[in-house]
């Protein structure tokens, strides 16, 4: 078992523990911010194909991960005021279930990814990096200036969604559906890693020219990592929103993105456990330091400032070494 | 719909414009110049709206605001470049998107930290409050003619700077070949350090116009920092002209949409969902033009092709 | 006179004032190995750029297997038979060597969209990949780190990638480039093998290995081709001389 290995197994070890160990504790606050934890590192599972598989430099992922949250909102806010999404031409209905909703959000967040990707990756480099920016900003405006699902001041819902067989009001069993996502979004992320398709869009990556000299186009490759990217995001961003039992512009601004980023390149770009890291240390520190001083991101800026200049690889790299992931 | 709320919009649009440009100017010379996206850009846009409402509050003037405003920004911006820039032009974009979000992070909580989280307030100066009245008796604030006017002698200032002096000569030529400018003798770390404060001091200026029409207060940058992108992104990187013209283009859509959108759904719709429905278009417009910008041309107006 | 598998018609470009591709027609039949040579700044570059689909000439036609490519992208060419090499390697560096072959049998295949399967668990996509590794004499370094690969490997892996396509033209870009004599003569070996398989349209630079595999020669000067023939119809060549040597015949 290599380093990196064995480092992802007691993460994941941990991930199942510390929540029960917190549940026969009786502290239900520290299963909740593990489950913050476990959806931020969703999201950043969702960006790490993208940015890490891909390359793709993506500052709006934010909007996809703000699709989720609106599509858990508006589904539960028709639910529970029991007025149909719309009437004609078919009756479509809000819903509480958290299956419905989580498809929902996975294909509209995925949808919003295919339209963006299809506009940005018509460029790369620092003009994708903008652009990006830019969707996702045209997004937070748009739900700011959405009346009718409560505009600036979001929306919120009574009670947290359902799933068949679970109480999902108690703590822990909302955490095991959220752990359970994460592991799948893992498996897939290492599956697609491994594939024909995770195989040509890293050498799109590294040698675009290449890549089209074989048959393949980069630009193709990227656009459907795009759109895995961004649905899984979405999902995340439902499961946030249903975390909260709110869903507000503010899960589609700038410094969400920024945030995920940071989960990314904190945790380690392109390594499977990357994001996983990454999201616990965030939500770690932000708890500590946030404790401490409410101007705690200054620390975050400091420490994300010494890990672009010297630690290369983040905290899987530092853990494991070099090699499998990549800069 | 008046004529003269028409004009009194496009003057809207142009102010909106000019003060966007001061902005996408210096994003746009530092990455032609260097190679580097900077999103702590709006970090210096804010660093010069709050020394300017620092020393108007301490000397009442606000010539000297301004002055202290370009100062202070250009001083940070020097600083900053010193201290961390410098060491991220070798870097990937990725790279540089990181250090520079975690620049905004310090310069934000920072300035919190100092100022605290109300907004300050910088007075229009008495000889530029008021309305004027313009030809076809439009009554129009002095002030934000005064920024229009200021915004564009700038414009020309910069033209100028690149186009016929001897750092504008040498910044064209650090756009085209690093090292053969190194080779001539020219310190080319000195020449980096200089227009990155160039470009912060152009930031801070626009600050300190802009605070003086709204508040002054923490996060106030990072908003114009994207739209001063998607003007970079409608230009195209590393050009002036485009920058303006840019800059412009956005600066009259996002205005003018905002009035034009709902009046023209009204046309077709009940007038409550055509407000409605105009404003959600209206606040995505520029960005739809960005994306049109982008099918039709993917490296900008002005951009090289690639 | 055979039907050539791939061939330019008039092609024509300009850079402003340069015209770098000056009514090029050249052909590719098969069988053969057919060379460009030229001094630099010839147009050669350009001239692989239009045939392989980086660059669209001004005008003029591409033609290959009987059918005129000049409006289709680089993959679609490559996807018709259309292989090529880069005078700089481009290979994904962090990838193994095998990783790399695979690539290019997955471009071959079209079995590129399977998400959930290791590529190296498709038998089919593994074979084609390992024959070319053989081929070039790459078999043992399989699982080496293509950046850990000596330049002279780098240059193999290269022509490797190109067949693992099992193309129906071959389109060779300096493929000698920084090679050694020792390395330059195992490549010229592996090129002369291939002949059989797929013609080449080989660029060089390196006339040893030009004059040992070539069957026919077209000169590049100035975008213009200003003689094509056999090598001893090119070494006695006035206009040739004139323009490698600069003295008039």
């Amino acid at each position: 078992m290599t380093r990196e290995r064995l480092f992802n197994a007691l993460l994941l070890a941990g991930l199942v523990l510390v929540p029960l160990a917190a549940q026969a504790a009786d502290e239900p606050f520290t299963i909740t911010l593990a489950t913050r934890a476990v959806i931020l590192a969703l999201a950043a599972v969702g960006l790490n194909i993208a940015l890490g598989l891909g390359g793709l430099v993506s500052l709006g992922h934010a909007a996809f991960f703000g699709i989720g949250g609106y599509a858990m909102g508006i589904l539960a806010s028709h639910a529970q005021s029991y007025a149909p999404l719309a009437e004609w031409p078919i009756l479509i209905e809000g819903t509480k279930s958290m299956p419905v909703i989580w498809l929902v959000a996975i294909l509209a967040s995925g949808l919003a990814a295919l339209v963006i990707g299809a506009l940005s990756l018509r460029t790369s480099g620092v003009y994708f990096i903008m652009i990006t920016l830019a969707f996702g900003q045209m997004f937070f405006f748009f739900t700011i200036s959405w009346a009718a699902y409560g505009g600036e001041d979001g929306l919120s819902i009574y009670v947290r969604n359902g799933f068949p067989g679970l109480n999902t009001l108690a703590p822990l069993p909302f955490y095991g559906l959220c752990l359970v996502l994460l592991c799948a979004a893992l498996w897939l992320f290492d599956r697609l890693a491994k594939s024909p398709f995770g195989l040509a869009l890293g050498a799109a990556r590294q040698v675009p020219a290449r890549v089209a000299a074989v048959g393949l186009d980069p630009t193709r490759l990227r656009l459907v990592a795009f759109v895995i990217s961004g649905a899984i995001t979405g999902l995340a961003g439902a499961l946030f929103a249903d975390l909260n039992r709110f869903v507000s512009p503010a899960m589609l601004s700038w410094q969400m993105s920024g945030e995920i980023m940071v989960l990314v390149i904190l945790g380690g770009v392109g390594r499977l456990f990357g994001p996983v890291a990454g999201a616990v240390v965030y939500v770690t520190l932000e708890h500590l330091l946030g404790g401490i001083t409410e101007f705690w991101h200054i620390f975050l800026g400091l420490i994300l400032l010494g890990i672009v200049l010297f630690a290369r690889g983040g905290i899987v790299g530092l853990v494991a070494g070099r090699g499998g992931g990549h800069d | 719909m008046s004529p003269i709320l028409i004009i009194e919009q496009v003057l809207n649009g142009l102010q909106f414009g000019v003060m966007l440009f001061l902005m996408a100017a210096g994003l746009t010379l530092i990455f032609g110049v260097m190679g580097l996206i900077n999103l702590a850009h709006g970090s210096l846009y804010m660093v010069g709206a709050f020394a300017a409402a620092g020393v108007a509050a301490a000397t009442g003037s606000f010539l000297m605001a301004l002055v202290a405003a370009m100062a202070a920004a250009a001083l940070a911006g020097a600083l900053v470049e010193l201290a961390v820039i410098r060491r991220l032009y070798d870097k990937d974009h990725l790279d540089q998107v990181l250090a520079t979000f975690a620049l905004i992070l310090i310069f934000s909580e920072g300035t919190r930290w100092l100022f605290g989280s109300f907004p300050l307030f910088l007075d229009i100066p008495d000889a530029l409050a008021g309305p004027v009245t313009l030809p076809g008796g439009i009554q129009y604030p002095l002030y934000r003619l005064v920024l229009i006017g200021a915004g564009l002698a700038v414009a020309a200032l910069l033209g100028l700077l690149i186009g016929r002096t001897r750092l504008g000569i040498r910044i064209r030529a650090g756009e085209n070949d690093r090292e053969m400018i190194a080779a001539l003798g020219v310190d080319i770390s000195k020449l980096y350090t200089l227009v990155f404060a160039l470009g912060a001091a152009l930031a801070g200026l626009a600050g300190a116009l802009v605070g003086a029409i709204q508040s002054v207060q923490v996060g106030m940058g990072e908003p114009v920092l994207i739209l001063a992108f998607v003007v970079i992104v409608i230009g195209g990187i590393g050009s002036i002209r485009g920058a303006l013209v840019g800059a412009l283009l956005v600066g009259l859509t996002d205005t003018l949409g905002g009035i034009f959108l709902p009046e023209l759904f009204k046309l077709v719709m009940a007038p409550a969902a055509a407000t409605s429905a105009g404003a959600s278009l209206a606040s995505m417009s520029i960005y739809i033009l960005m994306g049109a910008v982008l099918i039709w041309r993917p490296t900008g107006l002005f951009g090289a092709r690639a | 006179m055979t039907e050539p598998i791939l061939a330019t018609r008039g092609i024509t470009k300009a850079f402003g004032a340069l015209t770098a591709s000056d009514d090029i027609s050249i052909d590719l039949r098969p069988g053969e190995i057919h060379a460009v040579i030229g001094p630099n700044g010839a147009g050669k570059s350009t001239l692989i750029a239009q045939i392989c689909g980086g660059l669209a000439p001004d005008a003029g036609q591409v033609i290959f297997g009987g059918q005129d490519v000049t409006g289709l992208a680089t993959p679609a060419r490559a996807r018709m038979g259309l292989a090529r090499t880069f005078q700089i390697s481009a290979l994904a560096m962090e990838d193994t060597v095998l990783q790399n072959v695979l690539l290019g049998a997955l471009g071959a295949s079209g079995r590129v969209w399977r998400f959930l399967r290791p590529a190296l668990k498709d038998r089919a996509l593994r074979e084609r990949a390992e024959a070319a590794l053989a081929r070039v004499g790459l078999a043992d370094h399989a699982r080496t780190r293509t950046a850990e690969l000596s330049h002279g490997q780098r240059r193999q892996l290269e022509v490797a990638v190109a067949l693992t396509l099992r193309p129906r033209a071959f389109v060779m870009d300096e493929p000698m480039a920084g090679l050694g004599a020792e390395g330059s003569k195992q490549l010229t070996g592996v090129l002369d093998g291939l002949r059989a398989e797929a013609p080449i349209l080989l660029v060089e630079h390196d006339m040893d290995a030009v004059f040992a595999l070539a069957d026919r020669i077209s000169v590049l000067v100035y975008g213009r081709v200003i003689e094509t023939g056999s090598v001893e119809t090119i070494r006695n060549s006035p206009a040739v001389r004139e323009a490698y040597l600069g003295d008039p015949a």
